[in-house]
């Protein structure tokens, strides 16, 4: 290794492709934002007043099993060595044992995580479908009863607390009409018949070709999905009918028309190329907010996602859970980021 | 003189809580193959003239006249639909301000390619080629590399005559050029001037230069209606403005500074109220 980067391109000043600093800028900017994130969550549970030892032996455990269970975590190094060795593990996927069911919190995570994704990607995607269109429309026909009608499903999208809203669904869809599947993934009966690839039940069953199961956990998925989707339509369609209104003012929209184009292609050809970027930051935002889970809609939904991981192990002062968690979520965070900004540069020119 | 376009009592108006807002009043002329300039502070309802030929004029505003005869046929008497074939077909415009004016996102390329395509159903290909030739045509250097940038890449003055091509592609009968130099720099009005003078007169068409400054117009154009407060004041020979007898036009002419006879004090223009209230002289021909 060190004789190749000698003989290679360390001595040599030829400077490098464009691709390759920015891809060097980009995981460099990762590593420092991961590092800090880690250490700060580090830093906090460390400062809690817990004694993860007392969480684990009890509180009537004898003086000599308390230390060996105080030197077995590493608790009498100094902090900094005890970050060092969290850091190592970490980067080798190890988040620690839970301290709450002495599971690995990776193993809780690879179970919990892809419920949520799977979940919130739904959701997102009618957030999308729905609500880039329905603020499209919104500002073209700006005053007419489509913008009220508009403005009437965001306001109640944004003021229903979603507690009421899950609960209301699931009395009419599926206590009364029966067209929706009750709490929980999947139905009892379908539990753990597909084998678990990706942990999102359907891509799974998908990948099964178990189809009674991708339909019974769509039965499931659909409502919660719509409901956490409605809360992002809301998001989604106000942010989307600004930025047009702005666009549709600009003057080469003018020019557009002056060419003879038909209003629609205006609208999709000309203004909405140049609500891309923007409209990119809103769905990132909104579907970041979407993967931290929604602990709410999780519990009412019986959900066993990230949200309602974190909060009941928070609650249970379980901190490598929580330090998991939080590390998780906020690698997604990151890592949506670094999409959008690379989404800027092929959506504008002036980006690059 | 061929008569091209016919525009009889214009009228645009503005409801508004405080009443309707006329924009343009009763405003009339005809434009043969001729450069006919409009000039006139703002507000003067220059722009929105122009933009009422082309029925621009976006709700909650309105377009009225008797006839806006293009050619015989009365632009006020079609559809939107129909309209969408006179737009850029028949009659352009070119805007202020290249940098608003061109799409930021899309291709120079795309932007002339798609003029030309709306009008003619042609391969991609042989619109390729016609913009490129237009680009040559407007004095572009390096036409295959421009077709490709950005409108960002490109200074005022190319992004100007860049626009001129992308108006002039579908070979309209008439160009309405809005303050078309304003943004430029002093340096390359003239070129940019020069250009779209040369190919209007080659492709025998009607100009109309709208523009706030009255020694351009006076050297550029064949024929000035001088526009206030929505109406036409005056109307007169560019090379006649000097002798222009209504005391708005006098005023604004009295105002400018001049190289060959420097004053100490420039007059300021004072306004009588009945300017605005007297009928609109007609440009018709």
């Amino acid at each position: 290794m060190a004789q190749a980067s000698e003989n290679g391109g360390a001595r040599s000043r030829a400077p490098l492709p464009l691709w390759v600093t920015g891809t060097l800028k980009t995981v460099g900017s990762i590593a420092v934002t991961m590092l800090g994130l880690v250490f700060i969550t580090f830093v906090i549970g460390r400062v809690m007043p817990i004694d993860p030892v007392l969480a684990i032996v009890g509180e009537r455990a004898s003086q000599s099993t308390y230390n060996a269970v105080y030197t077995q975590l590493g608790l009498d190094k100094p902090v900094v060595v005890q970050f060092g060795y969290y850091l190592w593990d970490v980067m080798h996927g190890d988040f620690g044992m839970s301290l709450l069911n002495a599971r690995p919190v990776s193993e809780d995570i690879a179970r919990v995580f892809p419920a949520t994704l799977e979940l919130a990607t739904l959701g997102v995607f009618f957030g999308i479908f729905l609500g880039v269109p329905l603020g499209v429309v919104a500002a073209v026909r700006k005053g007419s009863w489509i913008d009220q009608v508009a403005r009437v499903v965001a306001l109640v999208g944004y003021s229903m607390p979603i507690f009421w809203l899950g609960l209301m669904g699931l009395l009419v869809f599926y206590g009364m009409l029966g067209w929706v599947g009750g709490p929980g993934r999947v139905g009892i009966f379908y539990e753990d018949i597909v084998p678990s690839v990706t942990g999102m039940i359907l891509v799974d069953s998908i990948l099964d070709r178990n189809w009674t199961v991708l339909k019974d956990a769509f039965s499931h998925i659909v409502l919660p999905a719509s409901l956490l989707g409605y809360y992002s339509l809301a998001y989604i369609s106000r942010m989307t009918r600004s930025f047009m209104l702005e666009q549709m003012s600009a003057e080469y929209i003018t020019t557009a028309r002056v060419k003879g184009m038909s209003e629609w292609d205006v609208v999709w050809k000309h203004a909405f190329r140049n609500i891309r970027v923007q409209l990119i930051t809103v769905i990132a935002l909104s579907y970041a907010g979407l993967l931290e889970g929604s602990v709410l809609t999780e519990i009412i939904f019986s959900w066993p996602g990230i949200g309602s991981y974190i909060t009941t192990a928070l609650l249970s002062a379980d901190m490598n859970a929580v330090l998991g968690g939080t590390v998780v979520v906020g690698l997604v965070f990151i890592l949506l980021n670094i999409f959008s900004d690379l989404l800027y540069k092929v959506f504008d020119p002036r980006a690059k | 003189m061929e008569t091209l376009l016919d525009v009889e009592d214009l009228w645009v108006k503005f409801p508004s809580r405080q009443g309707v807002f006329d924009a343009v009043r009763g405003v009339s002329f005809t434009l043969g193959r001729e450069r006919l300039g409009i000039v006139g502070e703002s507000g003067s309802g220059k722009s929105m003239t122009g933009r009422a030929i082309l029925r621009l004029i976006r709700s909650p505003g309105i377009v009225e006249a008797t006839q806006i005869s293009l050619g015989g046929d009365d632009l006020m008497k079609k559809t939107e639909k129909e309209m969408r074939a006179v737009r850029g077909k028949r009659i352009s415009m070119v805007m202020q301000d290249p940098k608003f004016s061109l799409n930021p996102v899309m291709t120079i390329g795309a932007q002339i390619i798609e003029a030309y395509r709306q009008h003619n159903k042609v391969s991609h290909a042989d619109a390729y080629a016609k913009a490129l030739e237009m680009l040559e045509a407007v004095s572009i250097r390096d036409a295959e590399r421009v077709m490709r940038a950005y409108p960002h890449e490109m200074s005022g003055g190319m992004g100007q005559r860049i626009m001129i091509a992308m108006m002039l592609i579908p070979n309209p009968e008439i160009l309405i050029a809005d303050e078309p130099t304003s943004a430029l720099d002093v340096s390359v009005q003239r070129q940019v001037l020069d250009i779209m003078d040369k190919l209007v007169k080659d492709r025998g068409m009607g100009l109309i230069f709208i523009s706030h400054d009255l020694n351009l117009v006076a050297d550029f154009c064949d024929r000035v209606l001088i526009m206030y407060a929505g109406r036409i004041v005056e109307i007169c020979k560019a090379d006649k403005l000097n002798e222009a007898k209504h005391p708005y036009t006098r005023g604004l002419l009295n105002s400018l500074p001049r190289l060959d006879a420097p004053r100490d004090h420039l007059e300021v223009l004072k306004r009588d109220p009945a300017w605005s209230e007297a009928p609109s002289v007609s440009g018709r021909v």
